[in-house]
């Protein structure tokens, strides 16, 4: 079983009258894997997903799910993962404690064995001040985590959450980021969002998607290297603008150079480098050796942001 | 089973939870009140020959009850779910969707004969009132709510079906309302064994309800009745998981 990965999808094809949702998807996720998938509204994250927990048929290709099919072997499927949907639907009118423990049940765990599993997801999500209160009247972060609880409650081997900080305050989405970071150790995570910064932050992997397809898969590091889109560098220096000028026109390690005026004696200096070079050491050597004030020196790390918005426009233009 | 236990218990919980389910009680109580009235009202009249079970089915009391509450009942069952969202979560259980249509019927089905139970109240205040036991004969009061248990069970799995069929309550509770009614009106035919009607009139008058509820009221259990209820009840339902399933189809 080892060697079977948690989730092996090959050619997926999702079309609605009209309109690919998914378009020759082909990826696969080894357990233990926190994998995100990225992409704007409509990119077929959610539909990908429900194809996966086989709420949803595809119209052409395979998903397998710790190698049972999706389609065919349905239960064995259900069984194995735990979904929590967009918008994180509940039944509003429950208790947190009753809710968990009637999920347990469907979910085909006996009376004794629902009790220890929703107390311990009780305790795991910090669900323990709520448990008797109506869900409805929770917060939205709270019902959050009633929602992670759910997806737990019958310890699945995949958990498959669609878009589950969307919504949240800054404090509560680290909350749940920090919840889910801690899923890791025992389980294998498939979590979308159009957040870039939360793969960054939670995955150990990321699908780019977009327009039905995967435009790109890798570590958000690797990425980042792999485009080659590191490297600028901002610095502000106290020195004449012409001075600036001609002691970085010359290093052959930049490629361009900016210099602005920002305030006092202190000019902003850009400068990108050839061949992703980190160009800080050379610039504070030079600032030593010409005994000028050196306020700040940064790097711009490309955010994920950047890589996105790069390969989708490297795709508009394809068209 | 324990699994369709537990959604039964749901299916219940949330009609108890919501308005409506006390709206309907509290509808079923107050025309059952009227009946009683009126009941009273007819027997100070003069003796009947009929039991009181049958004169509450004469008197379209009955009707009156069961169309409207039956489609409010099953509207939630699944459109409900559906619009709000958790109908996805239901689904990616391990549970069967026979077993889900199935659970939906059975809580809606306890919940109609919770609030039938008044009815109960008013035989038995007839009872008291008259002084006259032959008035609430045992046997007939028994079939009248086997008849009772019928008829709703068809009315329950029609409003299943309507409700699988939408996200919209209101859609729901309007289309098995149109299909109570046009079935009750099927049954308002004269109802004359006339053998110069055609193979479609016969059929129609099999299917008849008030001729069902004439002799369920009287204590009759006829085999032919039970037949019609049970297979169309297993119809409709067989129809609900199938709209279910269609989920799943290509």
């Amino acid at each position: 079983m080892e060697s079977v990965p948690m989730i092996e999808v090959r050619d997926l094809t999702k079309r609605y009258p009209g309109r690919t949702a998914v378009d020759g998807l082909t990826f696969s996720v080894a357990r233990g894997e926190i994998v995100g998938f990225l992409g704007p509204n409509g990119a077929g994250k959610s539909t990908t997903m429900r194809i996966l927990a086989s709420y949803l048929p595809a119209t052409s290709g395979t998903a397998r799910v710790a190698g049972f099919d999706v389609f065919h072997q349905t239960d064995e499927v259900r069984r194995r993962i735990g979904y929590m949907p967009e918008h994180n639907p509940l039944h509003l009118d429950m208790r947190v404690r009753e809710y968990l423990k009637f999920r347990a049940r469907l979910k085909g765990l006996g009376w004794r064995r629902s009790r220890e599993r929703v107390d311990t997801v009780i305790e795991q999500c910090s669900l323990r001040d709520v448990e008797r209160r109506i869900i409805g009247q929770l917060s939205k972060g709270y019902r959050q985590r009633v929602g992670l609880a759910d997806a737990l409650v019958h310890e699945p081997d995949l958990i498959i959450l669609d878009e589950p900080t969307i919504g949240l305050d800054p404090h509560q989405i680290r909350a749940v980021r920090a919840l889910i970071k801690s899923l890791a150790e025992n389980h294998t995570v498939l979590l979308s969002t159009h957040i870039l910064s939360e793969v960054e932050m939670v995955c150990t992997r990321v699908l780019i998607l977009n327009q039905g397809r995967i435009i790109a898969a890798d570590t958000a590091h690797n990425l980042e290297r792999h485009l080659q889109l590191d490297g600028q560098v901002i610095a502000e220096i106290a020195a004449p603008a012409n001075d600036l000028r001609e002691t970085f026109r010359d290093l052959p390690e930049i490629e361009r150079l900016d210099i602005q005026p920002i305030d006092g004696a202190f000019m902003r200096v850009a400068l990108t480098p050839k061949n992703g070079h980190d160009l800080r050491p050379i610039v504070f050597e030079q600032v030593r050796t010409r005994g000028w004030t050196l306020r700040e020196l940064t790097r711009d790390r490309h955010s994920l942001e950047d890589i996105f918005v790069h390969l989708t426009k490297g795709r508009k233009e394809d068209q | 089973m324990s699994v369709f236990l537990t959604l039964v218990r749901r299916e219940l919980g949330g009609t108890f939870k919501s308005l409506t389910g006390y709206i309907v009680i509290a509808v079923v109580l107050l025309l059952a009140g009227i009946c009683l009235v009126d009941m009273i009202t007819k027997l100070n009249g003069g003796v009947t020959e009929a039991p009181v079970t049958q004169m509450f089915y004469q008197s379209y009391f009955f009707w009156i009850i069961l169309l409207p509450i039956t489609p409010v009942i099953t509207m939630r069952s699944f459109a409900a779910e559906k619009a709000s969202g958790t109908y996805e979560a239901l689904m990616t259980t391990p549970v069967g969707d026979w077993q889900v249509v199935l659970a939906k019927f059975a809580g809606a089905l306890v919940f109609y004969l919770l609030a039938w139970l008044p009815l109960l109240g008013v035989l038995f205040v007839l009872r008291q009132v008259t002084h006259q036991p032959e008035y609430l004969e045992p046997r007939a009061t028994a079939g009248a709510f086997l008849g009772l248990t019928l008829i709703g069970s068809l009315y329950l799995s029609m409003g299943c079906l309507a409700s699988a069929l939408t996200r919209s309550q209101i859609i729901a509770a309007v289309l098995s309302f149109l299909m109570g009614v046009a079935l009750w009106v099927i049954s308002l035919r004269p109802n004359a064994a006339d053998p110069a009607q055609g193979a479609l009139g016969r059929a129609f008058d099999h299917m008849s309800l008030m001729r069902h509820m004439e002799d369920f009221a009287r204590g009759v259990i006829d085999s032919r009745h039970l037949v019609f209820y049970v297979t169309s009840t297993v119809f409709f339902l067989f129809l609900t998981t199938r709209v279910v399933e269609s989920r799943r189809w290509q």
